[in-house]
């Protein structure tokens, strides 16, 4: 494990960190609430991951600069990628506002978001 | 959650604010070719300024300017901008969104899938933004939390 | 039951490191999404789209034209996926939508 191989995939570890938050406020936090909070920080992780994939060095924005002369790939990052990412965070927002109208919904039912006393109050 | 204290300050502020961020969103849904930007990022700004003025001086004054029963409709209009869009290519003998079959006069083909492109982030924005107040909307509707 | 999670959070944490391991390093212009070429041949969409995106829709923007013109159908179904999370709110909460 040289110099080299930290510094190339120190940002994939940073990253599978912030998966790791993500999903451990999934599976221990026992607020509805936080556990959406968790899976919000989940997706970030995911779109983090596909934006470094999407890096070059030495390479610009994705939009044509004149200023470069002729179009070499090698001069642009991934463009690919950010298109997906795009509107995987318009998506993320939209599935977000789904979940806490689900997560209101249940609490008006229910009075509570607590997991422990919802599953004692569905029985 | 309507009912908040009104501060003169804030109001005055969002309200003054709220037009320039418009402007803004326009221009990074229309200059989407050209920089960073497009339908996506301007619905958001757009969303972002009625919210600005839903949260300061209140949903009932707010109204105005995009009413509750709208964003349903709205976020339609959009998909439907999107979908029309793709539709016309279709009955114009081309495939679906295949935008050079757009009937504009004396535009090459490059030209006319720019304009196609507008078309669609033009349907974009707006279905995210009456998406996104839509959403805020039916959240703060209701009897509150007690 | 929190035990549980944690040993599986330790676990997946390692899978992920693990994984990680066998990925290009960040930012190396030799990755596999980057090539003009795949292995077996087929040209790399995101060469192709960066040189042809210019002449092909007359926009500089890189991202916009895949967006809305190579992929415009998915962009479509996003914007479907959209709108009816919008539905999805109002029909959840609205006592008469």
């Amino acid at each position: 494990m040289g110099i080299e191989f930290i510094a190339g995939h120190n940002l994939y570890w940073i990253i599978s960190l912030l998966l790791l938050v993500g999903l451990y406020g999934m599976l221990a936090k026992r607020n509805l609430v936080k556990k959406l909070i968790g899976m919000n920080i989940f997706q970030t992780a995911i779109i983090l991951f596909y934006i470094a994939g999407a890096s070059k060095w030495n390479a610009t924005v994705p939009v044509i600069d004149p200023a470069l002369g002729s179009v070499d790939p090698a001069d642009y990052i991934n463009p690919l990628p950010h298109t997906l990412m795009l509107t995987a965070i318009v998506v993320s927002v939209a599935t977000t506002g789904v979940g806490f109208a689900l997560l209101i919904s249940i609490y008006r039912r229910y009075r509570t978001l607590d997991e422990d006393t919802l599953l004692k109050r569905m029985r | 959650m309507t009912t908040s204290s009104r501060n003169p300050i804030l109001i005055t502020a969002s309200r003054l604010l709220a037009p320039f961020i418009q402007l803004f969103a326009l221009y990074v849904i229309f200059h989407g070719h050209y920089g960073p930007g497009g339908g996506f990022q301007g619905g958001a700004m757009l969303a972002a300024s009625v919210l600005l003025l839903r949260l300061s001086v209140g949903a009932e004054r707010s109204e105005l300017k995009f009413r509750k029963s709208w964003g349903t409709p709205v976020g339609a209009l959009g998909a439907l901008i999107f979908a029309g869009t793709g539709l016309l290519t279709l009955l114009l003998g081309g495939r679906f969104l295949e935008y050079h079959y757009l009937p504009l006069p004396d535009l090459s083909r490059a030209e006319l899938h720019s304009a196609g492109i507008l078309l669609i982030e033009v349907g974009v924005g707006l279905a995210v933004m009456a998406v996104l107040v839509g959403i805020y909307d039916d959240i703060m509707e209701g009897p509150g939390g007690d | 039951m929190r035990k549980t999670s944690l040993i599986a959070l330790v676990l997946f944490g390692a899978l992920l490191l693990y994984a990680s391991s066998g990925l290009p390093g960040h930012g190396d212009p030799d990755g596999p999404s980057h090539r003009e070429q795949s292995r077996v041949g087929s040209p790399g969409a995101a060469a192709h789209y960066i040189r042809q995106a210019k002449g092909d829709a007359a926009s500089p923007n890189i991202v916009t034209v895949v967006l809305a013109d190579y992929r415009g159908f998915d962009t479509l179904g996003e914007t479907i996926v959209v709108f009816t999370a919008g539905l999805v709110c109002s029909l959840i909460l609205r006592r008469n939508p």
